[in-house]
């Protein structure tokens, strides 16, 4: 049995390539997920058409479809723990039954009528003496978005976190399918809010590779951009709510500090603080205003104050590491198991970033280093955010001195395909796949959040620790809702 | 740390007036925001935020509203952690099916007199996401509104904005 993609597809295939298999195949498929041989990218469906991205050890990549035969196919989640939320997703979806998947219940659909009357709920059955439960959410304390969290505790300790998700379901595949083209990425770009940059880029570019255009270099450039002025802003703003999670303000005070001058200066620069809407299938829809170059030499100098000094400060603060050393470790065995990427992932000796492991431009040809750390607790997370902080605007400051000129966009014909991308933002590897109708519509549309893979780990770092060390290991992960509830 | 904390007592507070024409127009509003709340409630109005739906982008720039630029405090906004110590709610998105029951439970349970605020472009109608299978529709269709904040998302400025109007538009 073969354990390498390339294999399975035509010599020099194109990236993502997509093959239509039997249901035989399909579960020879499941066996090299089981085992390892396999990283599970994304997982959805297209009725009649089941899909499955995958990736081998190689750094191949493919996608496989099986037909759903009186509204059926058969479940990878038996073999697969990540496939198993993304297939209830898919019959929450679609209505296509998994067959022989290990857990059928609902996922984002929470069984509610126009009214909002919920379709009562099965959490997994907790036995064991002197256990209580704490449920928390949908509405949290702060000022986050909804989900639920059922704690099962001995005394103060936790002996089973089950998540809750769907709450901010809104219905975007469908949203997407039929949608005109600038519509669709308008919606890409709001899928998750604060990865609105990676989000934009991930559907951009598989538009792009669904017919066939390149983008100009100067776009190119911009784009990677604003994707590292996300992620230093995004980075900033996690070690801030981290560190103040663990009661410790001062942090968050700075880094909120140098997060609002970062949004200030793209706001300056591209017109808006998130950079909504500035990347557009074919290239970016602005150029960088002229008046910010003076705002960029000041912001850097800042940067390049500061950063060091937050991480000398945490650093020195031995009651601060003393709630993060240790708190809620992710094994590397279960981040490998999971695909679990971004810093949840690197944090735990996982070293993939798809900037440097499916490449793309201009990343291809910048040469760069992907930290990586071993320990997998919540000052691993922290620390890995510090070097990627660091890196990034290191990388914008090659970006921005060398920035081609030339045109901004390129004309994207209404061409029928398919096409899907791989995009790294601050919370991990997104994965977009697109099919596109060929009168300028949007057939279909998946986007994958990296949280998909990690808020499963949440689940097992946090067990054994104490109830009040659950908001700062949450931070620490900081996944998605928005991007996951889809 | 001891470093840090030094410089921070001998630099000048952000909250300023910055040289830029956009630091004086928020220094501005900051002093008529000031004016309207001392006015309207003596000097404290808590806010309980509930997201109903977004795609988090309104909520990264509430945040921001508690940065030492904006620094909502000092007016005596404070955001609370239950809709029962709130005067305000600050509503964000589209409301979905699966958060209709949580937003209408957290209006019951805050006392009056209390207002709504439907902040960003979603909140008003659904927005971009209206017609979406999960979706309810805007804050206005399932809870009463006072008032709404346009902007996708709206800047930290637009909601400072936001609650100014909504404190001299009160009558209650
Ligand atoms: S208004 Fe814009 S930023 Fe706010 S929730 Fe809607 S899409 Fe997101």
């Amino acid at each position: 049995m073969t354990t390498t993609l390339a294999d399975l597809f035509p010599p020099q295939s194109r990236r993502w390539a997509r093959r239509v298999i039997s249901a035989e195949q399909w579960l020879g498929l499941a066996d090299r997920l089981e085992s390892g041989a396999f990283t599970l990218v994304a997982h959805w469906a297209e009725p009649p058409l089941v899909h499955v991205a995958l990736r081998d050890a190689a750094g191949s990549t493919g996608i496989f479809s099986v037909e759903a035969v009186d509204g059926r196919f058969p479940s990878l989640g038996g073999a697969s723990r990540p496939a198993r939320r993304l297939e209830r997703t898919i019959r929450d979806l679609t209505g296509l039954e998994p067959e022989g998947a290990p857990d059928l219940r609902p996922w984002l659909d929470h069984g509610r009528d126009e009214r909002g009357a919920a379709r009562p709920y099965a959490f997994l059955p907790v036995d064991g003496e002197g256990l209580h439960q704490i449920a928390v959410g949908p509405v949290h304390a702060g000022i986050i978005e909804p989900g639920h969290f059922r704690f099962t505790a001995a005394g103060e300790t936790i002996v089973r976190l089950e998540q809750r998700l769907g709450y901010v379901h809104k219905g975007l595949e469908g949203l997407m399918a039929g949608a005109p083209l600038e519509r669709g990425a308008r919606l890409a770009a709001r899928a998750c809010g604060d990865s609105t940059v990676a989000y934009s880029l991930a559907f951009a570019q598989a538009v792009e590779a669904a017919c066939g255009v390149v983008v100009p270099p100067r776009a190119v450039a911009l784009r990677a951009v604003m994707a590292e002025f996300e992620r230093l802003a995004n980075h900033l703003g996690d070690i801030g709510g981290i560190c103040n999670d663990a009661a410790f303000s001062l942090m968050l005070t700075h880094c909120a500090i140098l997060r609002e001058r970062i949004l200030r200066t793209c706001a300056l620069l591209f017109g808006h603080r998130l950079m909504m809407d500035g990347v557009v299938p074919g290239g970016v829809s602005c150029d960088l205003a002229g008046a910010g170059e003076a705002a960029l030499a000041r912001l850097f100098k800042r940067i390049d104050n500061m950063l060091p000094a937050l991480f000398a400060l945490y650093e020195d603060t031995a009651s601060l590491q003393d709630r993060t050393v240790r708190t809620g470790i992710v094994l590397y065995s279960l981040a490998k198991e999971f695909g679990a990427g971004g810093p949840v992932g690197r944090a735990s000796g996982r070293p993939f970033d798809a900037r440097r492991d499916v490449p793309y431009a201009p990343y291809d040809s910048m040469a760069f280093e992907v930290p990586v750390l071993e320990r997998g607790d919540v000052d691993a997370r922290v620390r890995l955010r510090f070097r990627e902080a660091e890196q990034s605007a290191a990388l914008l400051r090659r970006l921005l001195a060398a920035l081609p000129a030339g045109p901004l966009r390129a004309e994207v014909p209404a061409r029928e395909g398919e096409g899907a991308a791989l995009v790294e933002g601050f919370r991990g590897d997104i994965f977009a796949w697109v099919r596109l109708a060929g009168d300028g519509r949007l057939a279909h549309a998946h986007l994958r959040d990296p949280s998909w893979f990690q808020w499963p780990l949440l689940e097992a770092a946090i067990e054994g620790a104490i109830v009040a060390d659950f908001p700062l290991c949450n931070k620490s992960f900081n996944c998605a809702y928005a991007g996951h509830d889809l | 740390m001891r470093k840090l904390l030094f410089k921070s007592l001998v630099t000048l507070p952000l909250t300023e007036r910055g040289p830029d024409a956009d630091d004086e127009a928020l220094a501005a509003l900051a002093g008529r925001l000031d004016a309207a709340v001392r006015k309207r409630l003596g000097r404290s109005l808590a806010i309980r935020m509930v997201d109903a739906g977004s795609c988090n982008g309104c909520e990264l720039e509430i945040h921001a509203l508690n940065n030492a630029f904006h620094d909502l405090e000092r007016f005596g906004f404070h955001f609370v952690a239950s809709p029962r110590h709130a005067d305000v709610l600050l509503v964000t998105g589209p409301v979905t099916r699966n958060m209709r029951e949580a937003l209408e439970r957290s209006y019951a349970a805050t006392p009056d007199p209390k207002w709504v605020v439907a902040v960003g472009a979603c909140a008003l109608d659904g927005g971009i996401f209206a017609g979406g299978k999960g979706v309810a529709g805007g804050v206005g269709g399932v809870v009463p509104v006072d008032l709404h904040i346009p902007g996708c998302p709206p800047p930290p400025k637009a909601l400072l904005g936001g609650l100014l109007a909504l404190m001299q538009q009160q009558t209650r």
